[in-house]
Formats: structure tokens, sequence, C-alpha cells
């Protein structure tokens, strides 16, 4: 299966960023509001100025707290063309996939990036390139179920195709 | 080398011969577990165009979170659950009243050592308490799960608590495993298998090691493990069907990290409000007066918890200022508890007998707390605004530590009863 490659703008992050930071939860019954106040606590000028495609680029823990699915929900509704974190909250990674929203940790990417960098990333070859600077590094390899999930556009799409197919 | 519980069974499940962490694989489950999140589920499913489950027989719903239902939404997610369940054929439903998912499932016989369980609740890592690998999933996942019976995992690697020493009088597995949460954090076991090992491991109950599998996901645990002995087999064999595998760890195993744990002298330990790593000994705690204690849930819900709980309030009453709440983990200890006289000396005491089921635990209903109240409970989580108002407070202890707070309307030590 041919791969497309993802690319974006930056908008980085540090260690530790809760899914209260991501989606808090007196927000958390509307996805309009929720849209509006996403990461308010630490960037509050994310949510009006992101762009369709731009990439989050976390730090440690990225995503760590509860298992709202929420979170990565409202990342993808931003229209955020892929997070990339040097590591993940267990559940946030698993229903960022659930949900079709491009996840990959990679160890050093905070040393290679600067907010508003342009990235580049190869989901299948895992790599990730800093097409400003010129530089590229190595993702962990997503396993091959997981990338069909994701490129499937999440778990439920996956189980539609599923269903045509038999 | 050796493989650790967590590896060893998902090695097993994925027909490999070898794991190790950070492997990705896709397993086979043994068991998938839903309580009104099955309704949501369900409804992904329906979406996907899928009328039907790999196997009814591997699929366990429970209502028990919103029960007798509040309102007449939670009775119309009761009702689509329900009407799901006959349509697909599902046979293992516990209908309101029978209990909280977590005792259900090893009380009626679902849970085996060695076996992969999803649940859609996060605290599903409870069956760990019986050398199973349960684990927290969401719905979409869940979907999928019912429709393939399978789903990814990434081999997480494994730390240990190596348990020593004998626990002192009136001091429960809670006490342990809030002090474990103190001292290491609430991050301690992110993304990783914890196993509980060592003498007092294996001198506490069925009943003590249940509730710290169950809160080995507030350290952040995909698992938490307790291997199997003597004491596991006699809870499960009068209760599943087929052989018991006695799994256990290899000897030749390195752990990412083993923490020793001295439980001789333990105090009894409280988590302070709002995180439950946020504990100290009781004695630290200082004058904290207490409107409403509660004893219950599928931590402390169990029979041992109840029989301490009878045995600090019998003949007592409780504190003026305080209210308290009890509600047993299953009916099944709802019953044991009237035969030998537990509840009626709660009663006698003050205390409301609620009936099993999730209730205040998670602040849905029966017992929400007003602004400016404290609560001392005997669950798993103490996050602000989950019993009410943002401001109340809400302090976790043993139901022994709860019992005798009631009686005191301030958070007291229990060794003094
Ligand atoms: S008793 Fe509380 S923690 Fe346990 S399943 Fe119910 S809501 Fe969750």
């Amino acid at each position: 299966m041919k791969v497309k490659l993802i690319k974006g703008k930056v908008w980085k992050f540090g260690d530790n960023v809760d899914t209260d930071i991501i989606s808090p939860s007196i927000y958390m019954d509307s996805p309009e509001e929720l849209r509006e106040h996403a990461f308010e606590a630490i960037k509050p000028e994310f949510a009006g100025e992101v762009k369709s495609g731009d990439i989050i680029v976390g730090g440690r823990n990225f995503g760590c707290g509860s298992s709202r699915e929420s979170a990565p929900e409202v990342i993808k509704a931003l229209g955020v063309g892929a997070v990339v974190a040097e590591s993940f909250g267990r559940i946030f990674f698993r229903n960022a996939i659930a949900i079709g929203l491009p996840i990959i940790t990679c160890p050093r990417v905070s040393e290679v990036f600067e907010e508003g960098d342009e990235l580049e990333i190869d989901l299948k070859g895992a790599k990730v390139r800093n097409i400003s600077k010129g530089k590229e590094i190595q993702s962990e390899p997503l396993y091959h179920d997981v990338l069909d999930i994701i490129l499937k556009g999440g778990i439920i799409s996956l189980l539609k195709g599923m269903q045509k197919n038999e | 080398m050796g493989m650790t519980l967590a590896e060893k069974i998902l090695a097993r499940k994925s027909g490999k011969q070898e794991v190790r962490p950070g492997d990705y694989l896709t397993a086979d489950i043994d068991l998938a577990m839903a309580h009104e999140s099955f309704a949501g589920a369900y409804l992904n499913l329906a979406s996907a165009g899928i009328q039907k489950v790999w196997d009814p027989d591997r699929v366990v719903v429970v209502l028990d979170h919103y029960v007798p239902a509040p309102t007449e939404r939670s009775a119309g997610i009761h009702q689509i659950v329900r009407s799901a369940v006959e349509q697909l054929g599902i046979k293992h439903f516990y209908d309101e009243g029978r209990g909280i998912c977590h005792q259900i499932l090893p009380e009626e016989g679902h849970v085996c050592p060695g076996d992969l369980i999803v649940g859609a609740d996060s605290h599903t890592t409870t069956y760990g308490a019986f050398g199973a690998a349960g684990t927290g999933i969401g719905m979409s996942e869940m979907a999928y799960v019912l429709a393939t019976g399978k789903l990814w995992f990434r081999v997480p690697s494994s730390i240990r608590f190596q348990l020593n020493g004998m626990l002192p009088r009136r001091v429960m597995s809670k006490d342990i495993i809030l002090h474990i949460a103190g001292k290491y954090r609430a991050e301690v076991a992110q993304y990783r298998s914890v196993e509980f090992s060592g003498p007092t491991a294996g001198s506490l109950s069925v009943d003590g090691r249940m509730t710290m599998s169950n809160m080995a996901l507030e350290l952040g645990a995909k698992f938490g493990f307790f291997e199997p002995d003597e004491k596991t087999i006699a809870y499960l064999e009068t209760r599943v069907k087929g052989p018991i595998d006695p799994i256990r760890a290899d000897a030749d195993v390195s752990y990412e990290e083993v923490y020793e744990v001295d439980v001789s002298g333990l105090e009894p330990q409280i988590a302070l409000p709002w995180t439950v790593d946020n504990v100290k000994p009781v004695s630290e705690v200082g004058e904290v007066a207490v409107n409403q204690a509660v004893i219950g849930s599928c931590t402390n819900g169990r029979a041992e918890d109840l029989e301490v709980s009878a045995e600090i309030l019998r003949n007592k009453k409780i504190h003026p200022r305080t209210r308290l709440l009890v509600f047993p983990a299953s009916r099944a200890i709802y019953q044991e508890a009237l035969r030998k006289g537990w509840l009626e000396a709660l009663s006698e005491a003050g205390a409301s007998i609620c009936p099993p089921g999730c209730g205040v635990c998670f602040g849905a209903h029966m017992g929400l707390l007003a602004a400016g109240e404290s609560c001392v409970a005997s669950i798993n989580r103490n996050f602000r605004g989950r019993m009410g108002s943002n401001d109340a407070r809400v302090y976790l202890g043993s139901p022994a530590t709860v019992a005798a707070s009631a009686i005191e309307g301030k958070i007291a030590d229990p060794r003094g009863y």
C-alpha cells in the first residue's frame, strides 16, 4: 500500500500535556465550545490560530490523564494533521489511533523542531523530517495493524470496510 | 530469558513463542466486558453495519453505573442495552441490582488466570488479582473487539512491588496501595504492567488483592497482577467451568524496576483532595470533619470490607454530623452481609444501606456532596468534582478508616477500634 506523506507547520508543546488541558472537562458536553477552548490553559491562541494540516509536536507523556476520547477528537476536529511526541499517555495513544488521528512516537522530536518549522512524516517508513532545517530523524515504527487503522480513518471505518469486503 | 506475566499472556494470545516490551501484536480476546458503556459500543457497531458479535459467550454485560435508573435518560440507556443484549444473543447479562461489573465477573466465574480480558471501564485491571490480564479500552475499540474478537496491543514493560512484613491490625491492603501511590506517585506504572509479589501479597485475601489490582490503574498501570496461588484456586474452583491454569512469571525474569515495600508498622493511609497520590498517614492529616462517609464500590465493597466495618460500628452510633452510606459490591455480598448480621450492625449504627452498584462513587446519584462538604470514602478516586460539587472534598481511606471516621465525625484512626 502506498502511504501519503503528511506535511504541515509545527505547533510545539512541552512535557506532560494532560487530557484536561487538551479537553477541559467544563466544555466537554459541547463539541463547539470544546474546539474554542482546547489547550487554553497553556496555549490560549492555539484554538483560534491553528490551520488545517498543522502538526502538533509534544514532549514526554503527551495526553496523560483520563480516558476521554474527546481529547484526540478535538485535536482532529481542529484539523490537526498529526501528533508527534517523545512519548504518550497510554489511553490517549490508543484513542487517537481508534479515531484515525495519525500519531507517532519520536524520542528526539523536541530537539529537532522549533515552532513554525515545516515537518514531514513518513508514517510507513517511520521517519520525521524537518524540511525547514533539512534534518531527518527516526521515529518508532507503527505496527502494521495500527497503521491500517489510521489510514482507514479510524477503527469504526475499518470495520465498515471489512463488512463490505466480506 | 524468561517472561513476565504480561509478556507470557500476550505471547500466548497472539500465538508467539516470545514477546518483549515495545513489541506490537494482535491478540485474541478471551472476554469482553461492558456496563452502560455497552450502549455506545453497540451504536458504534451498528453504525458500521454489524449485527452480530464474534462470540456471544465471551461477552459480559453488567448494568451497574446508574442503578436503579436515577433519570429518564439513564433509563433510556438501560433500554438500549437490554434490547441490544437480546438482539445479539448475549447470555451473560447481569441486569441492575446484581452488582458492580468488576465484582460480578470473578464472582460469576468469568475470570480465569491467564485470560486476556478487555473492559470498557478503566478499572478492568481488577482481574489481575486472579492472574488475568485485564485492561480498559474505549468505546470505539470495544466495538471492534465485539465484531472481531481481536485487538492490537503494545507489550508493556513490567515492574514489581515486592511486599514484605505483616500488616498491623486494622491496616488493610487499601493502605498498602495508597502508600505506594503516595511514595512512588501516580505515574510510577504509566504504560507498564505491575506485579505484586512477596510474602505479604501471599498473605492477603482474594478480597484484599482485588483492591490493589483495582487501584493499580491509579498508578497508570495497564495490568495489575497477583500470581495465582491456593487462595485464588479456592475462590475460583467452585465458580469457573473447566481447568484453572496456575500461570506464573518465569523465575529468570528481569523487571524494569523492583520496589521493596515493607508493610510492618504501616499506618492507615489517607489520600487527600484532589489526587490519589496526595497521601499522608492518618496521624498527619489533622482535624478534618466529614459530612459524609462512604463504604463500598468495586474497590472496597466486599465481604472483608463490610465485616471490618461492622466490627468497628457494632453497638456504636455514627456522629450526628456525619451521614454514612454503605453499598455492597454485589447482591451476593449483600446477602452474605445480611446473613452474618453485618448489615444489621451497620444499620443500627445509623448507616443507610444502598443497593449494590456504583452510585455515588463517580458522582452520578445517591449521595452527592454540596459545596464546602467533605467526605471520607473507601473508593478509588478523589478527583475534583467526582462526587458532586467542584468545591466538595473527598478523602480516600480503607473501610476500617471510614467506619472509625463515621463514629468520630472526622477522619479517624481505626486502630483504636
Ligand atoms: S464502583 Fe466506582 S470505580 Fe468501580 S466501576 Fe463503579 S464507578 Fe467505576
